[in-house]
């Protein structure tokens, strides 16, 4: 996957095929059966950037203005209104389902590119057609260089609770292979912005294995990230996919192609640091200060829970029912003017799938995977999994599978061999 | 074009003197078979308009690959220029070119009285067709030589005349020019074999001796055995009995080839034609063998017969375990018309379950290789082909190994490794590079002559084991395509063969086993082991390569471990595509090969017995 601007959303470039979704975007009756015991999230896509960046491969647009067919016009500035749209064809689609919502989160492309009251009326939609939790998790993606107390103020006024700022890196030689535009800095001074106006969680993003960083600038950077005391970081490893203009330049030899043990030796250096300084591992790639810090929200992905996720290209799930919008915001905005579901295609998960899902997904988390979704086979491999010291010894007698720290370097083969 | 001619003579009531059995000696690629397809059209056995190229082909391979693997026999009439009232009747007998098929040509030979000696005219003669015009000198056969292609401007007829006069021992005049293309002079070639092709003699009264030079297996009428009669007459619907093995079986069809199947009463004296009895396996209908009569039967055979030996052995593996029935079937088929083909179950730690199957040669490995995967669909590995060793304990237990992973292991006296004489005409610019290629291939001259002022043929003793790996290419390559080669076993040598093991996290990976000679040993040895490094992808642990000589490990490297296996990050919209991912790494998975604990490509066993390692070097082989 690759890590892209903005980063928490869930927005690959390409969709899956599936089965087409029913102009109404109706839910077959199963998905809504014991709906009442899942929580249920909201994922809202901003399509747009100031700026394309070198290494993205993601669903997001610089041009202010993209038009649909039928002339329909999707502009950032009616962009809210289109998404709004998409979150009262929720309230009709789920019908009677009477649960708040517990977690909003507005990823990209850049939601900071929009006007902070747009965010705001965004999240009232869903505050109005659904009603929030009284402790429901609001976060927002943001650009360090896009935002200011002001507009921090307005979303905190409005709502939001949490804010997630794409730092991705310390060195400014580092930023500059990832087209990033934002002066080293001016991320951790955000991060004391939004504490002062008010935030409860911050968030920080790194980037590891940029073509050129060193472990010193990977340690550095890391250092400068907690030093600003998120209660929060992600790092990933730098992937470098085909079709971006950073696949361009280390093809044609203009900069180097990180090894995967640099990648390896990256991560270990990122546990180690930030274990240190009181971040624990909860996800192969995130840490937080404390359970309560946790994002709510990415935990409802990994735990199979229900999202709608609106706006150009954005996945949902509900009841294991699996959808995704049409990826051009041009037939995103017509798909809605004319009263139609965005919806370009869904699966239905089999039995199977979802707990293959599980197992590929809640393997990457501390609490692990419980045995008993295993079937003999896939047993067996984590018997052979234990001893080859890629899970941990306690949990595992204890009937779960949890990865030990070099076995979170090889979380995909060992979801191969338990998937047996 | 010219109708059959009138009176034409029966089979079975065929005065022999009016019989000419000969067949065509030529390289691929100097137009026998178009020549046959001209001589078809001239004597009207075949229609204008039903004629296709290389009428007398059957299978597909020999087709695409311009040369014949089974021959046929056609029955041909033909009034002579000369003496127009007498048709006589040619029975032209279609040999297989290749080195391979050398006992194959010799019954072909065997059954005839003459040879026309066809050579490219742009191309001069050809080490196999000399070895086959040598055969036809054994035999006593008259010689026609003839050039071909006198049609292209590439033609140095004089030159070539002169090479042929030399070698056949006539007078350049005497040297047909002909083109198969356009059709010129291919009735004088007819005249010809009338006038100096010697009738065949024959005891018209003895029992009868009939010489089985093919066996075909047809789908719908069993197999087909040609013959050529020596003594006596066959006559339909009697008992014929195969003198090698005693079998009886009912005569359900006797007839001649036109080219089509046509049904006769009887062959007679001199006679060629086919017979069918119903059986279905061509083992029981061999080349070489006498057919009598059941009742008053001949009590001596025909000499010359013998069972056909494997001299090349390779293990052929499907692709896909399952697919191992499939396989098991496949050869059963190709055995039915292929006495030559022997194989047995084997079963190897790395590759699966499949077969040790024997060969004549590289060529037949090939053409089999390519039938199995051309008609029926499978997908192969075939491991580097090898030869037959014999080896001899210091206990004086003797073994004889068709497979490097059974060579013994313990206290060996002498091993004994097949050796052929090899023939190589070429150009002589290149006699340096070829004297230094059989030198390094541990060969041993035996002598040289000049055909001709730029000509020369090259006689070697050399290994077998060394022709089989990759030689052939080597050869074409330092001679820019113009040395030609022929073979024939010789007997055995004892050397100082080794075998190396190739070893995967201490494991021996058995379809990696070679005998060589120990000099090469190291060789082989350092360059395996870097190409598996290359092919093997990182594992969880670290896995050492290693070649070995029993316990002595002569190369290494190492493949690290792999230390990061995982994406960064896993989303909402990232999970359907995560999953998908994993259900086509899972299948990627099922193409892996376990060695011990190691996983293993299949691309990695293919690359590694395959292209630059001997095996397929066959290829376009001429």
């Amino acid at each position: 996957m690759p890590y892209r601007c903005g980063t928490m959303g869930d927005m690959p470039s390409a969709l899956p095929d599936g089965e087409p979704v029913p102009d109404d975007g109706a839910l077959p009756a199963q998905a809504l059966t014991g709906a009442a015991d899942r929580p249920l999230g909201f994922y809202l896509h901003v399509p747009y950037c100031a700026t394309r960046c070198g290494y993205c491969d993601f669903n997001t647009y610089t041009a202010t203005e993209l038009r649909g067919t039928g002339g329909v016009l999707a502009s950032r500035d009616n962009y809210a209104d289109t998404l709004i749209d998409e979150v009262r064809l929720a309230r009709k689609v789920l019908g009677d389902d009477p649960r708040e919502v517990r977690t909003v989160f507005v990823g990209g492309g850049t939601p900071t590119l929009l006007a902070a009251d747009d965010l705001v009326r965004m999240l009232g939609a869903i505050r109005d057609e659904f009603g929030l939790a009284a402790d429901a998790e609001v976060t927002t993606e943001a650009n360090p260089e896009s935002v200011d107390p002001s507009y921090l103020a307005t979303l905190r006024a409005g709502g939001y609770n949490r804010i997630s700022f794409g730092m991705q890196s310390a060195r400014q030689h580092v930023l500059r292979v990832l087209d990033r535009t934002h002066t080293p800095g001016r991320p951790e001074a955000c991060v004391a912005e939004a504490r002062a106006a008010g935030f409860e969680h911050v968030n920080l993003d790194l980037i590891y294995g940029t073509p050129g960083e060193s472990d010193d600038d990977w340690r550095a950077s890391l250092e400068a990230a907690l030093g600003a005391g998120p209660d929060h970081v992600s790092a990933y490893a730098l992937i470098v996919e085909e079709g971006t203009q950073l696949a361009r330049r280390i093809r044609r030899g203009e900069i180097p192609m990180t090894d995967d043990d640099v990648h390896a030796d990256r991560y270990l250096i990122a546990d180690e640091v930030m274990t240190a300084a009181g971040y624990d591992w909860y996800e192969v790639s995130n840490w937080a200060t404390s359970p309560s810090a946790r994002c709510l929200h990415n935990e409802l992905y990994w735990r199979g829970a229900d999202w709608w996720g609106a706006g150009p290209g954005a996945h949902s799930h509900v009841g294991g029912v699996r959808w995704w919008n049409v990826k051009h915001p041009g037939a995103y905005a017509a798909a809605l003017a004319g009263g139609r579901s965005p919806g370009a295609g869904r699966e239905l998960l089999s039995e199977e799938d979802r707990r293959v899902e599980r197992i590929l997904l809640e393997l990457r988390l501390r609490e692990g995977v419980p045995l008993d979704l295993l079937r003999p086979e896939g047993l067996r491999a984590s018997r052979r999994a234990r001893s080859d010291g890629l899970l941990e010894q306690e949990p595992y007698d204890a009937g779960r599978a949890v990865l030990t720290l070099r076995g979170r370097l090889l979380a995909d083969a060992v979801v191969r061999d338990l998937v047996d | 074009m010219p109708a059959t001619p009138n009176n034409v003579p029966e089979p079975s009531r065929t005065d022999p003197a009016l019989i000419r059995n000969f067949c065509i000696i030529a390289h691929i690629d100097h137009g026998k078979s178009t020549l046959a397809d001209r001589m078809l059209q001239l004597t009207g056995v075949v229609e204008q308009r039903q004629m296709r190229a290389q009428y007398l082909d059957r299978m597909d391979i020999e087709r695409e690959r311009g040369i014949t693997i089974k021959s046929q026999a056609v029955r041909l009439p033909w009034a002579p220029t000369h003496d127009k009232n007498n048709t006589h009747i040619l029975n032209m007998i279609d040999t297989p070119g290749h080195v391979d098929f050398t006992y194959e040509v010799s019954r072909s030979l065997a059954a005839c009285e003459g040879t026309i000696l066809l050579v490219d005219a742009a191309q001069g003669i050809e080490a196999q067709t000399l070895a086959n015009l040598y055969l036809a000198m054994e035999n006593d056969l008259t010689i026609i030589p003839v050039l071909n292609k006198i049609d292209l401007p590439a033609a140095q007829p004089e030159k070539f005349a002169e090479e042929l006069a030399n070698l056949v021992g006539c007078d350049p005049d005497d040297v047909l020019r002909v083109s198969a293309k356009t059709g010129v002079g291919v009735d004088a070639l007819l005249d010809r074999a009338v006038r100096d092709i010697p009738a065949p003699v024959g005891v018209k009264d003895a029992p009868a001796r009939a010489m089985i030079f093919d066996s075909v297996y047809d789908s719908y009428r069993g197999v087909v055995t040609y013959v050529r009669v020596i003594d006596g007459q066959l006559n339909k619907r009697e008992r014929i009995r195969m003198m090698s093995t005693g079998a009886t079986h009912e005569l359900l069809e006797i007839g001649t080839n036109s080219p089509e199947m046509l049904a006769a009463d009887g062959l007679g004296v001199g006679e060629v034609g086919y017979l069918i009895t119903g059986v279905k396996d061509v083992r029981q209908s061999k080349v070489g063998d006498t057919v009598t009569s059941q009742a008053k039967g001949a009590t001596e055979a025909l000499g010359g017969y013998k069972d056909p030996k494997p001299m090349v052995f390779s293990g052929l593996y499907p692709l896909d375990g399952s697919d191992y029935p499939e396989l098991r079937e496949a050869l059963d088929k190709l055995q039915l018309n292929d006495a030559a083909l022997v194989y047995e179950p084997e079963t190897s730690a790395a590759l699966g379950f499949g077969f040790r199957v024997g060969f004549l040669g590289l060529l037949h490995l090939d053409v089999i290789r390519e039938r199995l995967e051309r008609e029926f669909g499978l997908d192969l590995i075939a491991t580097a082909p090898n030869v037959v060793y014999r080896v001899v304990m210091e206990d004086r237990t003797e073994h004889v190994v068709t497979n490097p992973s059974e060579f013994p292991e313990g206290k060996i006296s002498e091993v004994y490794e097949p050796v052929v004489r090899a023939t190589i005409l070429a150009p002589t610019e290149f006699i340096g590079s070829i004297m230094e290629l059989c030198q390094t291939r541990r060969g041993t001259l035996l002598g040289m002559d000049y055909l001709s002022e730029d000509r020369v043929e090259i006689r070697y003793t050399l290994p077998l084991a060394e022709i089989v790996f990759d030689f052939f290419d080597q050869l074409k390559s330092k001679t820019r395509g113009y040395a030609s080669l022929d073979y024939e076993p010789t007997g055995e040598q004892t050397s100082s063969l080794v075998k190396v093991d190739i070893l995967l996290h201490g494991d021996k990976v058995d379809a990696f086993s070679a005998i060589t000679h120990k000099d090469a040993a190291y060789a082989y040895g350092v360059r395996l082991v870097a190409k598996l490094r290359e092919l093997i992808p990182r594992q969880a642990f670290e896995v050492p390569i290693q070649a070995a000589i029993g316990s002595r490990v002569i190369a290494r490297e190492t493949i690290r471990a792999i230390r990061k296996d995982v994406l960064a990050k896993c989303y909402g919209g990232d999970i359907s595509r995560k999953r998908k991912l994993l259900e086509k790494q899972k299948e990627g998975k099922k193409r892996m090969k376990m060695v011990g604990s190691v996983e293993v490509p299949q691309e990695a066993f293919i690359a590694v017995l395959s292209s630059d390692d001997g095996a397929g070097s066959a290829k376009g082989k001429k």
